[in-house]
């Protein structure tokens, strides 16, 4: 029997309020919020950030692949998947790959793992968005998911997989071609009379292979960027009274080929010992999957559940939105732009520049970062690795540059201090410039630069730890 | 093994500087040739006569043929040095050395630097390939955390230290404003020194050196030679370089409130020139006043003042033309403008004007010591490199 190991939900921290596209162009819109991904971000650093998050949950687990999907994949010919490995510091045995461009790719890589071997991390991510005032615009949203799935054998598991049915067909509702940023679709009625009955035959497919009814299933997740089509489904399933469980659309938007792992993951975090949890996908056909929670749920502590990141946001000026997502370009400060990366360079740099490793002196504990083969309390060559992007830090002094260039301007930039020791100076991310203090508690996040020449510079800045509650609005020196 | 400088040994007989300021008219050859022509002139001799030059450029140019070919050497050798903002000292540094070996009569240090063709304000480093993990601030937000953090350990408040910060600015736009050679040559009142736009932390741009193009040049010849060139020579007494470890920028004992490179460089000039008590014994000084932060943590650093008591002091007018002991009388990086390799150079011509009794009427400075003091740094706090020189007109 296989199943779930581990689960996490990656939400950025910005949000954007629907009203205010209406605010701004007198149509559009709608209600409650989407979630944004900062202009420092990509699927791959939200894979990344879902990806820590679940392994953070089980540290002794091993990995023996990881399987990356996404609609909007950082890079196409280079494979997306090794940054999160390295990023992760998965052994170099593991095999990384992408499963890329369609939104069924996020429930097909969980898929394709259950049905595999070995212990496999499912990472979906999703960045999506629309024209202004589309509906794509307003009703996407940004996230990703991570998912261990591995062996019963393990004595492991929190939910074992128990069933599963599909359902597929040729037909036209959604398409983007490759480069265009514009996703469109047919009208919406005609996907509706495709989707349903592929929903319903997937659904007793499933629940015929697992022996089970539906007033058997306690928690029933749907996913699908069809949302009439959704609608129109839940109504038919025959599910319990309560049993379909928010589907974040509200809050998080829907996160395309995020969505599924997104869903499934939200659900594992609330089940109980024995919970039967369904999830069905609409995406070109349909899929269903169906989990019984195991005792082992009731110790799984997520390490920052979804619904403490829903609960830690912070509002995105609709300006704002529109220039991270390159919609409305902006004047860029006046000075040079990055220079691309040297790809031996960072080869060579690997654990410092994804895993953010350092180096230790043995003898004195003086942390190096970089790492450097000579300490500055004397050693030489006498350094062991150390390290550091799971270990949290404080502001020890901060300054903001109005100067420099970055892609939005200005840069917030603290020397801050490890717990247990270690200084480095660091760009912070996801902060309000006026917000920032001396003493301030951070975490560090794998993020994106820059870009130049079509190079992705990828790297760590720190970010505030936030815990849920602390809700704030921004208007000012987003950076 | 031991620092023992050169005391006497070397000796400056001429020396040469063009104005600093956005020269978009001018190119480096011209720049070049201006300031050694000068230097030439004023002792006396040709290119012809000097053995060996050392030419000091951050990112103007490359190799001796950058000097050679528009001051067509003959046959010369000429070693192009770089060394971040230091690069002009770090020219006279090697020259005087020169000379004092033995391997040279006479040798020439120039510094140029053409900024002003980059197309950006503010100073752009040339990048070196590599992995994208390095900083990317700009000097400004690095110099800028100096400022919180002097006020918090000395527990002066943020409006007091804004007038600190602006006096300092406004002393060097005082000066400036009477040196013919400066880019900035306008009095700027406190209120628009606090008033100027944010660019870093809480530094404006009035907290900044101006960015210039500009060159400079100095004649260093053996001490017994020097009145064959000149009646008035200028003794090298002293010159310390060290270049930090970026350990400050790791070490979590660093407090942004002073630069260990500098006091390195201040310890080993005040010993290989025999200065006890610098504030007393120095006529002026010229420090490296990048923002005005820098150049109120120099003061300490380079002993002027007891720590913590800087700002005090700053305020009292004691680094002020006619104070105690006057910092920066040409303006400083402040006001005379910033081209990189040449500012080294650039402060040691106004020690040549000043102790020489060549200083405009209006900026002239009215004590009766023999000595002064440069300081030239380059890079950031946590992570510099720093330049002390001690010149006197006498010798002991």
């Amino acid at each position: 029997m296989r199943g779930i190991v581990s689960a996490a939900g990656y939400v950025p921290y910005r949000r954007l309020q629907r009203s205010e596209i209406r605010d701004v162009f007198g149509s559009g819109g709608g209600k409650g919020t989407r979630s944004v991904a900062s202009y420092d971000e990509d699927t791959t650093t939200m894979g990344t950030a879902a990806a820590r998050l679940a392994l953070r949950s089980v540290p002794t687990a091993s990995v023996d692949a990881i399987w990356f999907a996404t609609t909007a994949p950082a890079y196409l010919d280079k494979t997306n998947a090794t940054a999160i490995h390295a990023a992760a510091r998965l052994d170099n045995n593991a095999v990384a790959l992408d499963l890329g461009g369609a939104i069924r790719s996020g429930v097909g890589a969980l898929r394709i793992a259950l049905d595999g071997s070995g212990s496999c991390l499912v990472v979906c991510a999703d960045s999506r968005t629309g024209l202004p005032t589309s509906p794509d615009e307003s009703a996407g949203g940004d996230a990703a998911a991570a998912l261990l799935v591995g062996d019963e054998g393990d004595g492991s598991l929190i939910a074992e997989f128990i069933g599963a049915g599909a359902a597929t067909d040729e037909f036209l509702d959604r398409w983007r071609t490759p480069g265009n940023d514009r996703s469109r679709s047919w009208e919406e009625r005609f996907g509706e009379t495709k989707y349903v009955p592929l929903g319903i035959g997937a659904w007793q497919a499933a629940l015929k292979s697992a022996g089970i009814v539906p007033e058997d299933v306690d928690r029933v997740v749907v996913a699908g960027m069809h949302t009439r089509a959704v609608k129109a489904l839940v109504k038919k399933l025959g599910a319990r009274d309560g049993a379909i469980a928010d589907d974040l659309t509200s809050s998080v938007g829907n996160p395309g080929a995020a969505q599924a792992g997104l869903l499934l993951t939200s659900a594992l975090e609330a089940a109980t010992p024995g919970e039967v949890i369904a999830l069905v996908v609409l995406a070109d056909g349909a899929d269903v999957l169906l989990f019984r929670a195991t005792d082992k749920i009731s110790g799984f502590t997520p390490t920052r559940s979804i619904k403490d990141q829903i609960a830690t946001a912070s509002d995105l000026p609709y300006p704002k939105f529109l220039t991270w997502r390159s919609m409305v370009t902006i004047e860029p400060p006046r000075r040079p732009e990055p220079a691309r990366v040297s790809a031996s360079a960072a080869g060579r740099s690997e654990d410092w520049k994804f895993g953010f490793v350092g180096s230790r002196d043995r003898s004195t504990g003086a942390l190096h970062l970089p790492p450097s083969r000579v300490s500055m309390t004397g050693s030489v060559d006498d350094m062991e690795p150390a390290p550091m992007a799971d270990i949290d830090a404080t502001i020890v002094t901060f300054t903001i540059d109005r100067l420099a260039y970055s892609p939005s301007p200005p840069i917030v930039f603290a020397v801050v201090d490890f717990d247990g020791g270690g200084r480095f100076p660091v760009e912070l991310t996801d902060v309000d410039a006026a917000d920032v203090k001396i003493g301030d508690r951070l975490e560090m996040t794998f993020r994106r630069l820059s870009s130049a020449d079509g190079i992705h510079n990828y790297f760590w800045k720190a970010r505030p730890k936030r815990s849920a509650g602390t809700i704030t609005n921004s208007n000012d020196g987003v950076a | 093994m031991g620092s023992h400088g050169i005391k006497d040994r070397v000796a400056i007989v001429g020396m040469g500087c063009t104005s600093f300021g956005e020269r978009f008219d001018t190119g480096l050859d011209d720049l070049l040739v201006d300031a050694s022509n000068q230097a030439f002139a004023s002792a006396g001799t040709n290119k012809d006569a000097v053995d060996a030059y050392w030419f000091g450029t951050a990112q103007s140019g490359m190799s001796g043929i950058t000097l050679a070919r528009p001051l067509q050497l003959n046959q010369k050798p000429v070693t192009r040095v770089e060394n971040f903002c230091a690069t002009g000292s770090e020219a006279l540094r090697q020259a005087a050395y020169a000379v004092a070996s033995g391997a040279y009569d006479i040798a020439m240090a120039v510094g140029a630097e053409k900024v002003k063709d980059s197309g950006y304000a503010g100073l752009n480093a040339f990048p070196v390939p590599n992995d994208g993990t390095a900083r990317t601030l700009t000097a400004a937000a690095m110099f800028s955390m100096v400022a919180p953090a002097y006020a918090s350990k000395y527990g002066i408040d943020e409006d007091q230290l804004r007038q600190v910060l602006a006096r300092i600015a406004w002393k060097n736009h005082y000066n400036g404003a009477r040196n013919p050679r400066a880019q900035f040559r306008r009095e700027m009142s406190i209120e628009a020194i606090c008033a100027s736009p944010r660019v870093a932390g809480p530094l404006g741009i009035l907290d900044c050196a101006g960015v210039a193009d500009g060159a400079a040049a100095a004649i260093v010849v053996r001490a017994e030679d020097a009145h064959r060139f000149c009646e008035k020579p200028l003794y090298i007494k002293a010159l310390s370089f060290v270049a930090g470890n970026g350990s400050g920028l790791i070490d979590p004992d660093y407090d942004y409130t002073h630069f260990p490179e500098v006091e390195a460089t201040a310890r080993d000039a005040y010993a290989q020139a025999g200065i006890t008590d610098p504030r007393k014994e120095l006529a002026m000084a010229e420090v490296h006043d990048c923002f005005t932060p820098t150049e109120l943590v120099l003061m300490e650093d380079l002993g002027f003042a007891q720590r913590g008591t800087a700002w005090q002091d700053i305020l009292d007018g004691t680094f002020d033309l006619q104070g105690d002991l006057p910092v920066n009388p040409d303006g400083g990086l402040k006001s005379f403008g910033h081209p990189v390799g040449a500012s080294g150079l650039r402060m040691v011509f106004e020690a040549w004007l000043q102790l020489r009794g060549e200083a405009p009427e209006d900026r002239h400075i009215a004590n009766d010591r023999t000595l002064a003091l440069t300081h030239n740094l380059g890079g950031y706090p946590g992570e510099m490199v720093s330049f002390v020189s001690i010149l006197g007109t006498e010798l002991s």
